[in-house]
């Protein structure tokens, strides 16, 4: 018989009930050696000639006659990961999301060959707290692949992004990558609510997480971080693909959830001279893509809950996922691939839980749904 | 290790099972392998005319045909495994072993599925490899390690070998022997086997002393706390308990490191082309069985995912899950209990569900009156065998996990429900009124 074998998930839970039931909890970095030491035994590749173990399709498609000339030539494409919106509390209240972010985490460590890097979209906390945080870190910590961060409004609206921010650093940058600039967003700033109602940092952190209130603002990449992001471009060619990462989605969908960029406009036009931008977006929970212009967006999905379709506001191109089952947990939840082409542009796969994965090409939105259309769920949404 | 049978339950099960007949011979099984009647109580006529396939209707000369075959061991390479071998009607046309022996005493991976109710499947086998029971047939035939022929040819051959078999097809078909045929033939006998008159179907059907007070309890538990009507639908007009979906609720997960036996799953199936008898092959020869619906998908989400089984005749097809490796109602149950094994492909729909050991005790007696009334005496026999037991031996048992491990207690595992209310056999759609 085979050596037990412990996902992450086992031995979280294992090291939970340790701490939980008055046991000698392991410390941090004890932990850590202990899964160190166990995956480094279970997880030597195999010798096997390395194919995708989710079938990754080599995605070779020709250019479409939108892009023009693309001048990526020669450049290689690459694949990256995504994980988001796991909203933890922490660890003594519930396990229910904690299972869900390490199921993502083995997720993407079960990927071959593995993605250039991993991109949390946000919302890692629930309610802002240190100790949620924190738990995030240490499950991430286990992804094999680099992790890139990036803030929500979760994580921010408690003590305004001290905590986040010491532990992953400034909520926005870039960076290059084969031939790529990628900009990561903090794109949930909002306008000051809490002063004049005298609000505790608990009470703002609870406004902000309601999702159908009148009191909180609506979310804004803002004045300054537009000013960032305009010098940041100043260097960059409009030839060289522009793949940006935003925690709300940068466009207009359902004003009363916040589905909802309040600067959009002005953010796409910084966007608009480039040849090929890609937007991914958390904060939606839910199978979401739309192009408006040369931008093309794409929703992430959730590893806590799906949200139901907003009443009005969807964009056409998106085809709506099916109803979660209510008695699954991880129905309607996942994580994701992007592969980003030779010629820029970039094509998503949603991996989701419990369901057949959904592979939603650049081609279509570029297009404007006129090729490449998805397949259509078999029942009906919400 | 399953437990020791009545030296009486011995006797019968020899006497009724009958290694070998000829069709002159006609000793037969006995009564208890004919076909059932309509007339049960439970019995769901609309589906039931729905599932009849166009191009095999049934007709009594075809059934007759399809229950020789049933029972021959010439089916087989050694002349020694005939179907009923792993799917004898004494036993719930099971074997009651872990896992399914078969020619020249090896072991497949597997444990024998129920022909009882069968004909309802949207799939066949544990991982619904084959789309109809005509389908299934070939699976067990030409597997190596079950009744190994070498091709379905040679089990033609074989058959046309035998004069009264030429004859009946004749008759029953116009025209020789061919596979095909015999796939029609035995699926219309297995599709005479009907369980839908146990006392439960009585109890729904108006009686309400078909079954004890403790099993009623035990239904309420079924609907509410247990969460087991998810998976295991039953409704009065398909009243299978059974949703036909394939679920990973962590049997394999015990020793099996699921991402690297996937790599090799596709890898071997890659090379091999991937037909049917390539993943019959896996299925059951190898430890690949327990990536289960996987190896028909080649989806993640698939893996380790197992059919949701009727509950029907529970305690005539002991031992339990795709492995066999549950003994008892209660070990079963402790497993769903503390929320299955944890592993990254676990359904989501499994959950720890903080069942008392009164309310394990009720959903048994629920289970129990799941039994038809050819099977009552030896259900009984077992249901004391595994009571017995499971007073002192129980595994699969994790009380604090099964109560949200928080420490806390049942029904306290923190506001976001990971464990449900205490439970009533109230309605609840009455509670709270004046």
């Amino acid at each position: 018989m085979a050596a037990r074998h412990k996902s992450v998930e086992t031995k979280y839970m294992e090291d939970r009930d340790a701490a939980l039931r008055g046991l000698r909890g392991l410390d941090r970095r004890t932990f850590l050696k202990v899964l160190a030491a166990t995956t480094g035994a279970v997880m030597a590749k195999s010798l096997m000639p390395p194919h995708s173990f989710q079938l990754v399709e080599v995605a070779n498609a020709a250019p479409d006659k939108t892009a023009g000339a693309a001048g990526m030539a020669g450049k290689p494409p690459f694949t990256f990961a995504y994980i988001s919106d796991s909203h933890l509390y922490q660890r003594t209240l519930n396990q229910r999301f904690v299972r869900a972010v390490a199921r993502a985490v083995d997720d993407v460590n079960a990927l071959d060959p593995q993605p250039d890097f991993v991109l949390f979209g946000g919302d890692l906390a629930q309610l802002g707290r240190r100790e949620e945080l924190d738990l995030g870190m240490q499950l991430l910590a286990e992804v094999k692949a680099p992790v890139k961060m990036m803030v929500g409004e979760h994580d921010w609206f408690y003590d305004m992004g001290d905590a986040w921010q010491e532990m992953f650093g400034p909520p926005n940058y870039s960076f290059d990558w084969k031939g790529v600039h990628v900009v990561v967003l903090m794109s949930v700033h909002e306008k000051d609510f809490w002063t004049a109602r005298k609000m505790t940092p608990a009470e703002r952190m609870h406004t902000v997480a309601g999702l159908d209130n009148g009191i909180q603002s609506r979310f804004e990449v803002g004045d300054d971080e537009r000013k960032w992001l305009a010098a940041d471009l100043a260097k960059v060619p409009h030839t060289t693909p522009l793949l940006v990462f935003s925690h709300s989605p940068l466009y207009k969908y359902y004003r009363n959830w916040n589905f909802w960029t309040d600067d959009a406009e002005q953010v796409q036009a910084i966007l608009k001279p480039y040849q090929h931008v890609t937007v991914i977006h958390g904060h939606t929970h839910q199978m979401l893509y739309n192009q408006i212009g040369n931008i093309s967006f794409y929703g992430m999905l959730s590893t806590a809950w799906p949200w139901p379709y907003a009443p009005t506001g969807l964009p056409p191109l998106t085809i709506q996922m099916n109803r979660a089952d209510p008695f699954d947990q991880f129905d309607g939840l996942g994580d994701g691939r992007i592969n980003v082409r030779a010629d820029g542009l970039a094509d998503k796969i949603y991996s989701l839980w419990d369901r057949n994965p959904v592979t939603v090409k650049a081609d279509y939105l570029v297009s404007h749904g006129k090729i490449a259309r998805p397949p259509a769920p078999q029942f009906a949404s919400y | 290790m399953k437990p020791a049978r009545t030296l009486l339950f011995s006797i019968l099960a020899a006497t009724v099972v009958v290694a070998s007949f000829t069709l002159a011979g006609a000793q037969g099984p006995g009564p208890i392998a004919d076909p059932k009647s309509e007339k049960q109580a439970g019995f769901p006529a609309d589906l039931y005319s729905w599932v009849i396939p166009p191009d095999n209707p049934q007709t009594p000369a075809k059934i007759a045909l399809g229950k020789a075959l049933f029972f021959d061991d010439r089916l087989s390479a050694d002349g020694k495994i005939s179907c009923d071998h792993c799917h004898a009607p004494a036993k719930g046309f099971t074997d009651q072993l872990p896992t399914s022996m078969g020619i020249r005493a090896q072991f497949g991976q597997r444990n024998a599925p129920t022909v009882l109710n069968a004909l309802f499947n949207v799939t066949q086998f544990w991982d619904g490899r084959a789309p109809s029971l005509e389908a299934q047939v070939q699976g067990p035939v030409t597997n190596p390690v079950e009744m190994g022929m070498k091709s379905t040819d040679d089990a033609v051959a074989k058959v046309k070998a035998i004069p009264e078999y030429g004859k009946q097809f004749q008759d029953v078909f116009g025209h020789d022997v061919t596979f095909a045929d015999i796939e029609r033939a035995i699926a219309a006998y297995e599709r005479t086997q009907l369980a839908f008159d146990s006392p439960f179907d009585k109890f729904i059907a108006g009686d309400p002393s078909a079954i004890s007070d403790s099993a009623k309890r035990g239904w309420s538990i079924f609907n509410g706390k247990g969460r087991c009507m998810s998976c295991h639908a039953w409704n009065p007009t398909q009243p299978l308990f059974t949703d036909q979906k394939f679920h990973n609720i962590g049997v394999s997960a015990h020793n099996a490191n699921f991402v690297p036996l996937a790599r090799k799953a596709l890898d071997t199936l890659s090379q091999s082309g991937g037909n049917a008898e390539e993943i019959d092959k896996l299925a059951i020869g190898t430890d690949m069985s327990g990536l289960g619906r996987f190896l028909v998908t080649k989806q993640p989400h698939d893996i380790g995912a197992f059919r949701t089984m009727s509950l029907r005749n529970l305690l005539v097809t002991q031992p339990y899950f795709h492995d066999g490796s549950q003994v008892t109602l209660w070990d079963t149950i402790d497993h769903y209990n503390k929320g299955g094994v944890q592993n990254p492909y676990l359904d989501g729909g499994i959950v720890p569900l903080g069942l008392s050991e009164a309310e394990e005790d009720d959903l048994v007696a629920f289970l129990a009156s799941l039994t038809s009334p050819e099977y009552a005496d030896a259900a009984k026999q077992e249901y004391d065998l595994q009571f017995k037991r499971s007073r002192t031996n129980r595994p699969q048992r994790d009380t604090a996990a099964a109560n949200g491990d928080n420490g806390r207690g049942p029904g306290l595992a923190g506001p976001f429900g990971d464990i449900g209310p205490p439970q009533t056999d109230e309605n609840p759609a009455l509670l709270g009124g004046d």
